[in-house]
């Protein structure tokens, strides 16, 4: 407990969350517009993990330059996951909703399991082992790269959803649905599009995380339940809130584990979920209630 | 989804084909334990059972109630965790350490049921506080000395009335049967009273009923008190049947998912849609592993279709068959 | 998310090849079939219980394909020559990383015929595995699982081939007295690192025992969860509290993790020195992470290299592209173990099974453990070797009897 572990604790925590919030992100949106938790994030995050993995070892393709590639890819992929199966199978229904996305998740986390087994598999690049001296710490160059990216695609989104028509389409059914679509919006594509827009995200997290990380039909399940927290804490539906949420819980989740352990630490993001769940639902940038 | 039970309409002479389904389940229980002889098929009905027990109890807050819970393995694991502690660690006798166990289950369900009702949580929140709870739960029993940290608790084998473990596997049945038998009982005395009536009319319009002057915490509250008390003693049924127990089997995501499954499959806010939807789960689950011939992870996703399926064509469960299933046109026509 | 929970319906594995048919009355039909009767068959079945999905599900298929190749093996040879040539026929089974699953699968195996049953891994799965096998007085050979409980409860069924906790522990721990004493006595200070689960547990606490006896000082104890996705906090506690050693005790994603963290956050200690570590025996760590891995010592279960029959078995295993890991040589040598005893009795009458294989002598294993000798289920001459990563290559460096290389310790600084 020496004051001269916190600094590095904090850039270390500040680093990880990055990578929370960029997992978030997608997550967040598709939750502002549609209002649907969807179980299945962290299925899909693993399964574009999956691909930059392939994307490089077969390939050839470094992670970072195999964004173009997974990022629209997975981009088609959610758009026809919410249109196709989500939307008609849900009716609707909250409830429903929920639990379609969790088959969904069983389908595609065993799905993985079948076909690429259950070896863990890495990415051994040159730069991972790099790291920027900071002074008071050393960050590994893809965490590194992976703050500067959080904020990039966080911007990104936000001058989508603010600057673009589209993105006032999407403001629109997400505040009013039934008047979006009185003025002619075509509220299933707009669904489907934020689907979209949601799983292109993950699958760029995905890239970024690689490096610093790895991949099993396992992991998904690793970062979901903290990419849940995050929009919450962040407020679902605020991009803002995704980042800052993101970053906060890192710090805790570092602070945490240095104080309690890293077995007890874990209870510092679940008991911040729940007291924000119970005192301030709405989250720090939050503007719709459940 | 209105929970009309079909004998409120029609006289209790005639066979409805609810009716005509109820008996032949009763018929299929009694004789299973006789006519079963591998021990592996008579886990498996036990196993049913015990979903069923723990879909029940769900059943009495997120089906008569309305609100889902994410994370009943809060109590389930607590009363499994409870009866193990306080045999191992204490030497109580197993048959009082169950009654406390549950106690402890009820205990649990009125603490988190008076944080989160009394912040007005519902809906998806609700569902997330119950899940965060849960995890909260499970690392706590990782890292407390009490509970055998990660390591877990195992209980010793010995077999007998005042350790309530039966040397025949048999008997395990039969004390599932009985719980299934009791959790049936409370679904229909919450159908027939005026409890339950409370509770199906916060379900519907929560906001009609306060108007009513129904309290809605307390209603509430009771149903999360007692749907864990039921939950608690499927744990303390688990303790007993496998002697071990770790922190990932008592308050992982298995059976919170388990405890809500059933009842959807089957039929929420229905006496007999958790025990026809455990029973379907497992006997597809069966059917899924057969099809697949036990690949690795293939017999699961063949599960998860299924699953997709049933809340595609059948929203209302398996109870709803006989109010008309959604046919692919209708697939088709549904706005999401 | 939900493969990591794997849902309670749905237990799975194969039972032979028939393939069951479920539905109400033929459920029923089918579970009335009687237990068969085992006394003249052509072929003899083994249980063969792994977790195959799941968090471990690394290690059980690598279980369960040392297990299958020593199957092979043994039915390419002959089959059991005292029963008239019968081969060997595995049943297999998962166990999901779960011990309800595995306890119902050892059920499972039970009712398919099966003679004995071989695997488990995981501490807590195996002793859910060995009492249910013990109801139904079903021989059940442990593979991995360390656990210290698991042989001292009196089944008459259980039998562990290799060695126990206790037993690792002390070697380890003897094992570095030597190495610490050999090099000049470096090394005073200690840090631990383990899961938080049952084998790291229990071993962070006998190592928490024993150590300061031998003049050890151990700074500090960190548990961690499975999985864990960050090691740079441990990383940087270790940095500040500047150990001699650091003792990781994890499973093999959580160890790489590690190691690859030290080596970023530019960590120096002295050695590093596991116990049964996850990835410090594994041949695929060390070609995937060689810088990293580097001159890492383990003490935990290995083969002989000297032996030819090892040998063969290491190019077996690389001809089937299956990475060289303990598992598998546990796996490997307890089917022969198995297949041994059969012969002895003649017969795959369970009881009469149990009764062989209590008796055994089997000494044609490749593992460095002499002669068989179960006294209450555990081998007594199961002993783990100590191991260090040079080069490309792992090497034992003691016991001496087995070593095929000298030890560096400390080691020189690495990244």
């Amino acid at each position: 407990m020496s004051f001269s572990l916190v600094a590095p604790t904090v850039i270390n925590g500040l680093t990880m969350g990055a990578i929370y919030a960029l997992v978030a992100l997608g997550l967040t949106l598709v939750y502002g517009v549609l209002h649907i938790i969807n179980f299945a994030h962290g299925s899909l995050l693993m399964l574009a993990l999956y691909a930059v993995y392939f994307l490089h070892s077969q390939v050839g393709i470094d992670p970072y330059l195999a964004i173009p590639i997974v990022g629209p890819a997975f981009f088609v992929i959610g758009y026809v996951l919410q249109r196709g199966v989500i939307g008609r199978a849900s009716h609707g229904r909250e409830q429903t909703v929920l639990l379609v996305t969790l088959g969904l998740a069983l389908i595609i986390d065993n799905l993985a399991l079948y076909f690429w087994s259950a070896d863990t598999r890495t990415l051994d690049l040159a730069y991972a082992f790099e790291t920027i001296d900071l002074g008071v710490a050393l960050v590994p160059v893809p965490r590194a790269i992976a703050f500067a990216a959080a904020l990039l695609v966080a911007g990104l989104l936000w001058l989508v959803l603010d600057r673009t028509d589209l993105g006032k389409a999407i403001r629109a059914v997400a505040k009013e649905r039934q008047g979006a679509r009185l003025v002619g919006i075509n509220v299933d594509h707009i669904h489907a599009l934020c689907f979209g827009i949601g799983t292109a995200t993950v699958a760029v997290a995905a890239a970024i995380l690689l490096p610093a990380f790895y991949v099993t039909p396992q992991v998904g399940y690793t970062f979901v339940l903290v990419a849940f927290t995050t929009v919450v804490l962040g407020g679902m539906g605020s991009f803002a809130g995704a980042l800052v949420g993101g970053l906060l819980l890192g710090v805790v989740e570092a602070l945490g584990g240095l104080w309690f352990g890293e077995s007890l630490g874990e209870i510092a993001i679940f008991g911040l979920f729940i007291l924000v769940l119970l005192f301030r639902p709405t989250g720090l940038f939050g503007t719709k209630a459940a | 989804m209105v929970p009309t039970s079909p004998s409120a309409v029609v006289s209790n002479r005639v066979m409805t084909p609810h009716r005509l389904l109820a008996v032949l389940l009763v018929v299929t229980l009694l004789a299973v334990p006789f006519v079963v002889q591998s021990s592996f098929w008579l886990t498996f009905w036990t196993m049913t059972l015990l979903a069923a027990v723990l879909g029940q109890s769900w059943n009495i807050l997120g089906g008569y109630g309305g609100q889902s819970s994410f994370g009943h393995a809060a109590f389930f694991g607590t009363g499994a965790y409870a009866a193990a502690i306080l045999q191992v660690r204490f030497g109580v006798d197993a048959r009082l350490a169950a009654i406390a166990a549950i106690g402890f289950g009820a205990i649990a369900g009125a603490a988190i049921g008076m944080l989160s009702f009394r912040y007005g949580l519902r809906g998806s929140y609700f569902a997330l506080v119950t899940m965060a709870f849960a995890e909260v739960f499970r690392i706590i029993a990782v890292a407390w000395p009490l509970t055998g940290g990660g390591a877990g608790l195992n209980v010793p084998l010995h077999a007998g009335a005042a350790t309530l473990q039966f040397v025949d596997r048999r008997g395990y049945y039969w004390a599932a049967l009985a719980l299934v038998a009791i959790s049936i009982g409370l679904a229909a005395w919450l159908e027939r009273s005026r409890f339950g009536a409370w509770l199906v009319a916060l379900r519907e319009n929560e906001a009609a009923a306060q108007a009513l002057g129904i309290n809605i915490f307390r209603v509430k509250l009771g149903a999360i008190t007692l749907s864990a008390a039921l939950a608690a003693s499927a744990g303390v049924f688990y303790t007993q049947y496998f002697l071990y127990l770790d922190p990932g089997i008592a308050y992982g995501p298995g059976y919170s998912i388990e405890a809500l499954l059933g009842p959807i499959i089957g039929g929420t806010g229905t006496v007999l849609g958790p025990l026809i939807g455990a029973i379907s789960l497992h006997l597809l689950g069966r059917l899924a592993t057969a099809a697949t011939g036990g690949a690795p992870g293939l017999d699961l996703a063949f599960y998860g279709v299924l699953l997709i399926g049933i809340l595609a064509f059948l929203p209302r469960g398996l109870t709803g068959l006989g109010a008309g299933v959604n046919w692919p046109s209708a697939w088709r026509r549904s706005r999401g | 998310m939900v493969e990591h929970c794997r849902m309670g319906p749905g237990r799975m594995g194969r039972v032979g090849r028939r393939a069951i048919v479920a539905g109400g009355a033929a459920v029923l039909a089918l579970g009335a079939m009687p237990l068969r009767g085992l006394a003249q068959v052509k072929t003899v079945k083994l249980g063969i219980l792994h977790p195959m999905t799941g968090a471990l599900s690394y290690s059980g298929s690598q279980g369960r394909a040392g297990a299958l190749l020593a199957i092979e093996e043994i039915n390419a040879a002959g089959g059991i020559k005292s029963m008239g040539g019968a081969k060997l026929d595995a049943v297999l089974g998962d166990a999901q990383s779960k011990p309800d699953v595995g306890a119902a699968e050892v059920d499972k195996l039970a009712d398919a015929g099966v003679a004995a049953v071989i695997g488990g891994f995981a501490s807590g799965i195996v002793l859910a595995t060995t009492q249910a096998a013990a109801r139904v007085n079903l021989p059940y050979i442990v593979d991995v699982g360390v656990a210290d409980g698991i042989v001292t409860r009196g089944l008459s069924n259980t039998f562990r081939f290799g060695p126990g906790q206790s037993k690792i522990t002390t070697t380890a721990i003897d094992n570095l007295m030597k190495l610490n004493d050999g090099a000049g006595k470096p090394a005073r200070t200690v840090m631990i690192v383990h899961e938080d689960g049952a084998f790291g547990a229990g071993l962070a606490k006998t190592m928490a025992d024993e150590l300061p006896k031998r003049g050890f000082e151990i700074l500090e104890i960190i548990p961690h969860p499975t999985p864990n996705r960050d090691f740079t906090n441990i990383a940087l506690k270790i940095k500040a509290a500047n150990p001699d050693l650091l003792i990781p005790a994890n499973y093999y994603n959580e160890y790489v993790l590690l190691a690859r963290t030290l080596l970023q956050q530019k960590v120096q200690v002295k050695a590093i020195y596991s116990v049964l570590g996850g990835a410090a025996s594994n041949v695929k760590f060390v070609t995937e992470f060689n810088e990293a891995a580097q001159y890492i010592m383990d003490c935990n279960h290995w083969y002989d290299p000297r032996k030819p029959a090892s040998i063969a078995f290491a190019k077996a295993l690389a001809d089937r592209k299956v990475d060289l890991t303990y598992e598998t040589m546990l796996n490997y040598s307890a089917v022969k173990l198995v297949a041994d005893a059969l012969e002895h009795a003649g017969t795959d009458d369970r009881a009469k099974l149990m009764v062989a294989l209590a008796a055994s002598t089997f000494d044609g294993h490749i593992m460095p453990y002499g002669p068989t000798k179960f006294v209450d289920g555990q081998n007594q001459g199961a002993q783990p070797v100590n191991t260090q990563i040079r080069g490309k290559v792992i090497e034992v460096i003691f016991p001496k009897e087995f070593a095929s290389a000298e030890p560096v310790f400390p080691m020189p600084p690495r990244g």
